[in-house]
C-alpha cells in the first residue's frame, strides 16, 4: 500500500494531557495491542486508578513510571491507510527546549497542547517560537480539556485569537486550531457532539490530510557526498548520498565543491541497483559522473549556476544542550553538518534569546543547558552550507565537546542574512529580504501604466567584476537614448556613492544594496523608463528577488548575463580589484573568495567574442525588441 | 510541482536506513552486523547490501549462537552468508559457559547469556560501531534508544546519559573500548518490515510461513517440539499449523497458529493482530515490566 510519512513532534506543559493524547490517538486508531492494554490496565490498577490511563502507554523507563514523569524523547509509530505517522513525544518537563529542539528537528509538523481553562502560557509561546526556529512548516494548536469548560465556545475563541496574535510574530506558514478532549476521545478520531460550532475535522483527519510534500526544497540541487563505491576489479567509482535538496537527472552538468571542477552525471542508482531517472530530496542514491574527478566524503554536488554558500565564518543560533559545560567566546568544538567534520572556534556570542519575551540578552557571555543564542564561529575548513530557512539538510549542524565526546549543541545556520534571528521581531521576508511596513499602504497612482509616454522595463545585466557590464551599459543607455527611448544607467558603483553609502560589503549588506536597485530600477521602468541595471550580484537567489519584485508588478524585467571567463576578467582588471582580491586584501571577493552563481534562465548570454560594446548592445536591442 | 516528488513511507524508511548504513561505514573503523538469521535481521541485511551495491559488504556479519537455535534458522544463515560471499563471525555462548564466564541455571533460557558473549565478541574483534536490527516499536525501553547509542567500557546503556540526535547528524564519537550500537530499523514497525520483505522480496527461514508441526501448549503459548523444549507428562504433544512471528531460542519462542504462507497473507494477518509479536512469543518478555530495559542496562542490545 503507498502511504507517505508524516513526522510529528508533540509539546505542551506538564499535564496538559500530552501522553493522555497520543495515548488515544494510537488506542482510537486501533495502533494498541490488547497485551499492551493488558499492560496498561495492569498498571493502572497498581496506582490505584479507576480505567485505564492512557497515559502509560508513552513512559517506558522504569524511573518515569515510578515518578510518573517523561524524561527522555520517545518514539512512536502508528498507521491510517492514509499515512504512517511518526511521533517524537517530547517531555514538557525541566529539559523542555533541549528535547523540543530534538523533536522538532525532523518534524514537518506540531501539535502544541494548551489545557482550556490555563490558556496560552508561556510554555506554549516557548513550544511554537521553538517550532517556529526548527522551520516546522504546520503548528496545530490542541484546546485539550474543553469537557472542563463546558465546550464554550467562547473560550475557545479566546485561546485562538490569544495565540493567533502571538504567532504573527512567527515564522509559521500554516496554523490551525481544535478543540478537544483528549481523556474523552472527542475530536481526536471521531468528531465531537458536543463541538457542534466547530467545523474544522477531527485531529486524525487532519494529520492525514495536511499537505507537505511542498515543505521540501526541490530546487536547489544539493548531494553531500556520504561516502564512495568502488566495486572490486572495476574502474568507475560512484558517489553515495542522500540528496539533500532539489533534483538531480542523469545528463546534468554538476561541480563537486570544493575542487569547482564540473562534470556530468552518468547514471542514478537507487538502493540496490535500481535505476533511477530522477533523484529528488531525500532519496538515498549513488550516481556516476563522466570524468574521474577526485570526489570524497564531504564534498557536495550541486549545479554550477546553483551553488551553496562557503565560508569559513558562520553565523547561527544555537540551542545549547549540555548541563556539565557552557559555550563561551573563545571556545573550541568539533563541527559536524551533513558529512562534514571540522574544528570550530566560537568567535562571538552576540546574544542569548529569552525565549519567553523573545528578548535578546546582547550582554550575555555564556549559554548553559536549554540557552538558545545567536552565535559566530570560524571553521577550520571551509564549510559548504545554505541557509536554514532554505534548507534544514544543508543548514544544520551539532558542535561535539572533543573532551567528553558528547552533543553540546543543535545549530540553524543564518548566513549572515536577515533570517531566522530576526524572525522573532522582524520576521525576514522571503522576496525581499525585508518585511513591509505593517502600517505603511500603497498609494496607487491617478495615471495608468498605458498611459505612459513609453513603455519601461529593466534590463539586468549581471557577471563578474571586469565583465565589461558596465562599457555595455553605457553604450546601451546612449543607444536607447539616440532611438529616442527614455533609459537610465543604474550602476552598482555609482548607487554607493548616494542611495547606498550607508552599505558595506558583508553578505547582509551585499543583499540589501542589490534589493535596493532593484527597487529603484522597478520604480524607473513604473514611470516608462528603461532602467539599465549595471551590478555583478552574484547570487542567483538575489537574482530570483529582484525578477520577483518585477513580475510581482507586472513589469518586465530581462536577466543578461555577460559571461565573461574569469581568467579573462583577471587579466583586464580595470580597477585593480582582483591583484588586490589575491593578495587578501578583499575577502570576500566575488570569483576569488567568493562564488558567483551563474544564472540558469537568463534571457540573454553574451561572451566576449560577440563584439566590441556597440556591437552588443545593438544585440541586446535586437533580442529584446527594442531596436527603435 | 509535480505531485509524484513524494516518497511512499516504505522507500522513505528504506533511505533512511540506507543513510545511517553508508553513514557507519563512512566514519568507523571496524563495524559489524549482527545477524541471527531473523526477519529483521534480514532485513537490515538486505539493506546494507542494498546500501553499498555492486560493492560486496564492507564488513563482517556477527552471530551470537546460544546453541538453542531452529535447525532451519542456522541453515538460512549459512546459505545467506553464501548468496552474498559476506565474512560470518559466530560467538558462543557455549564457550562462556565451559569457560565458567557465565553460569547456566536449569531451566532458565539463555537469553540473558547472550550479554556476555556479544560483550567479549566485541571485545576480542575490537569492533567500534555494531549493527543492531531493533525497532522502536517492539518494547518500550527500546522506543527511548537512539540510532547511534553509545555504550561505556561495559557495554552498559544509560537512558538519562544519551546523546541528543537532531536531524540526521549522528555523533559516534567514543573514546578506546567503548562503543556505539546502531539501529537502522529503528523507525520500522513489524508491518513496515513485513511490507518491505514483501515488496522487496527478502529470503526468510521458513519458519516465518504457516506449517504443520508438532507443538505442545506452555502458558498460553504454543512450543514447538524439539531437544531444547523438555516435555512435562500434562503436556501432550498435538500437530497444529503454525508459524513463528519472531525467532528466538527454540526453548522459548513460541509460534502462533496462522495459515499465513505468503509474505502478503502475514502482512494482512499483521494488520489485525490483537496482540504485539513479543507479547504473543517471547516468554523472557513475560518476566516483568523492565525486563528489556534491565537488560539492555547490562549490554544487551
Amino acid at each position: 500500500m503507498r502511504r507517505n510519512l508524516l513526522r510529528l513532534a508533540t509539546a505542551g506543559s506538564v499535564d496538559d494531557g500530552k501522553s493522555t493524547l497520543i495515548g488515544r490517538l494510537l488506542f482510537d486508531s486501533k495502533s494498541l495491542f490488547s497485551d499492551q492494554l493488558d499492560a496498561i490496565e495492569r498498571a493502572s490498577l497498581a496506582r490505584g486508578n479507576g480505567g485505564p490511563d492512557l497515559s502509560l502507554v508513552t513512559d517506558g523507563l522504569r524511573a518515569e513510571r515510578e515518578q510518573g514523569i517523561t524524561i527522555d524523547v520517545a518514539y512512536r509509530y502508528f498507521t491510517t491507510p492514509r499515512r504512517k505517522f511518526v511521533i517524537a513525544d517530547t517531555p514538557g518537563h525541566v529539559q523542555y527546549t533541549r528535547n523540543m529542539v530534538t523533536g522538532a528537528s525532523t518534524a514537518d509538523l506540531a501539535l502544541i497542547l494548551v489545557d482550556a481553562r490555563k490558556g496560552v502560557s508561556e510554555q506554549t509561546r516557548r513550544h511554537a517560537f521553538l517550532s517556529s526556529l526548527l522551520g516546522v512548516g504546520h503548528l496545530v494548536l490542541c484546546v485539550n480539556k474543553m469537557d472542563l469548560v463546558d465546550w464554550s465556545e467562547r473560550r475557545f475563541e479566546e485561546i485562538r485569537e490569544e495565540f493567533a496574535d502571538f504567532a504573527t510574530k512567527l515564522d509559521v506558514g500554516d496554523l490551525s486550531f481544535l478543540p478537544l478532549s483528549a481523556l474523552h476521545g472527542d475530536n481526536v478520531v471521531e468528531m465531537s457532539t458536543h463541538t457542534p460550532w466547530y467545523a474544522g475535522p477531527p485531529l486524525l483527519r487532519h494529520l492525514e490530510e495536511v499537505h507537505i510534500a511542498s515543505d521540501r526544497n526541490l530546487i536547489d540541487a544539493r548531494l553531500p557526498v556520504q561516502y564512495v563505491i568502488r566495486p572490486h576489479g572495476e574502474n568507475q567509482r560512484s558517489y553515495a548520498g542522500t540528496i539533500a535538496g532539489g533534483i538531480f537527472k542523469p545528463g546534468d552538468e554538476v561541480v563537486a565543491l570544493p575542487s569547482g571542477r564540473t562534470s556530468h552525471v552518468t547514471e542514478i542508482w537507487g538502493p540496490g541497483g535500481s535505476k533511477i531517472e530522477e533523484a529528488f530530496a531525500g532519496m538515498a542514491v549513488s550516481l556516476t559522473l563522466d570524468d574521474e574527478i577526485d570526489i570524497g566524503r564531504g564534498d557536495m554536488l550541486a549545479r554550477p549556476g546553483n551553488q551553496p554558500h562557503q565560508d569559513r565564518d558562520l553565523d547561527a543560533m544555537i540551542c545549547w544542550f549540555s548541563d556539565t559545560s557552557v559555550l563561551r567566546a573563545g571556545n573550541d568544538y568539533s563541527i559536524r553538518t551533513a558529512t562534514q567534520n571540522s574544528k570550530v572556534k566560537v568567535t562571538e556570542l552576540d546574544y542569548r534569546l529569552d525565549v519567553n519575551t523573545l528578548h535578546r540578552q546582547t550582554e550575555a557571555d555564556q549559554l548553559a543547558l536549554n540557552d538558545i543564542g545567536r552565535v559566530t564561529l570560524h571553521t577550520r575548513q571551509p564549510i559548504m552550507f545554505d541557509p536554514y530557512r532554505d534548507n534544514r539538510a544543508t543548514g544544520s549542524f551539532i558542535l561535539v565537546d572533543d573532551t567528553t565526546n558528547q552533543t553540546v549543541a543543535a545549530g540553524m545556520i543564518t548566513a549572515r542574512t536577515p533570517g531566522i534571528a530576526e524572525a522573532t521581531s522582524d520576521r525576514g521576508h522571503r522576496a525581499t529580504g525585508r518585511r513591509p511596513r505593517a502600517n505603511v499602504v500603497w498609494h496607487n497612482s491617478a495615471v495608468e501604466r498605458t498611459q505612459r509616454l513609453s513603455e519601461g522595463m529593466t534590463i539586468w545585466l549581471t557577471g563578474l567584476s571586469g565583465s565589461g557590464k558596465s562599457s555595455i551599459a553605457v553604450e546601451l543607455e546612449r543607444q536607447l537614448i539616440e532611438a529616442g527611448r527614455p533609459a537610465y544607467l543604474l550602476d552598482g558603483d555609482n548607487l554607493r556613492h548616494g542611495l547606498n553609502n550607508n552599505l558595506g560589503f558583508t553578505d547582509e549588506d551585499r543583499r540589501e544594496n542589490i534589493r535596493r536597485v532593484a527597487e529603484v530600477a522597478s520604480l524607473f521602468a513604473d514611470a516608462g523608463t528603461i532602467a539599465i541595471v549595471s551590478l555583478i550580484s552574484p547570487f542567483r537567489e538575489q537574482r530570483r528577488d529582484a525578477r520577483k519584485l518585477h513580475d510581482d508588478k507586472r513589469l518586465q524585467f530581462h536577466e543578461v548575463f555577460v559571461d565573461t571567463p574569469l581568467e579573462e576578467c583577471e587579466l583586464r582588471d580595470p580597477k585593480g580589484l582582483y591583484k588586490r582580491a589575491r593578495s587578501g586584501e578583499l575577502p570576500e571577493f566575488t570569483g576569488i573568495s567568493s562564488p558567483y552563481e551563474r544564472p540558469e534562465y537568463a534571457e540573454l548570454t553574451i561572451t566576449p567574442e560577440q563584439g566590441t560594446p556597440t556591437d552588443i548592445a545593438q544585440l541586446i536591442r535586437r533580442e529584446l525588441g527594442i531596436s527603435s | 510541482m509535480r505531485a509524484g516528488y513524494e516518497l511512499s513511507h516504505l522507500d522513505a524508511l528504506e533511505a533512511e536506513s540506507v543513510h545511517i548504513i553508508r553513514e557507519v561505514a563512512a566514519t568507523f573503523e571496524r563495524p559489524v552486523l549482527l545477524f541471527s538469521g531473523g526477519k529483521d535481521s534480514a532485513v537490515m541485511l538486505e539493506l546494507a547490501r542494498r546500501a553499498f551495491w555492486p560493492a560486496p559488504l564492507p564488513f563482517p556479519l556477527l552471530h551470537i549462537d546460544t546453541g538453542r537455535n531452529f535447525d532451519e534458522v542456522l541453515d538460512f544463515r549459512d546459505r545467506t552468508v553464501e548468496r552474498l560471499d559476506a565474512q560470518l563471525l559466530v560467538g558462543r555462548v557455549q564457550d562462556d559457559i565451559d569457560a565458567g564466564r557465565v553460569t547456566e541455571k536449569a531451566g532458565e533460557s539463555r537469553n540473558r547469556l547472550q550479554t556476555a558473549t556479544l560483550l567479549r565478541s566485541i571485545r576480542e574483534n575490537r569492533f567500534d560501531a555494531v549493527f543492531g536490527g531493533a525497532r522502536r516499536d517492539e518494547e518500550k525501553a527500546r522506543a527511548k534508544e537512539r540510532v547511534f547509542s553509545f555504550r561505556d567500557e561495559y557495554g552498559a546503556w544509560d537512558p538519562r546519559a544519551q546523546r541528543p540526535e537532531v536531524w540526521s547528524l549522528y555523533n559516534g564519537q567514543h573514546s578506546k573500548g567503548e562503543h556505539i550500537r546502531v539501529f537502522p530499523l529503528s523507525n520500522w514497525t513489524e508491518l513496515d518490515i513485513w511490507e518491505y520483505i514483501e515488496r522487496a522480496e527478502v529470503a526468510l527461514p521458513p519458519l516465518y510461513y504457516a506449517h504443520r508441526r508438532q507443538v505442545l501448549e506452555r502458558d498460553g503459548m504454543l512450543l514447538a517440539d524439539n531437544k531444547f523444549v523438555p516435555r512435562k507428562p500434562e503436556e501432550p504433544l498435538f500437530e497444529a499449523t503454525v508459524r513463528f512471528r519472531t525467532l528466538g531460542d527454540a526453548d522459548c519462542t513460541g509460534c502462533v497458529e496462522s495459515t499465513a504462507a505468503t509474505p502478503a497473507e502475514v502482512i494482512a494477518e499483521t494488520a489485525v493482530t490483537r496482540l504485539t509479536e513479543r507479547g504473543a512469543t517471547r516468554a523472557d518478555d513475560r518476566i516483568s515490566e523492565s525486563g528489556m530495559e534491565d537488560r539492555k542496562r547490562e549490554g544487551y542490545f
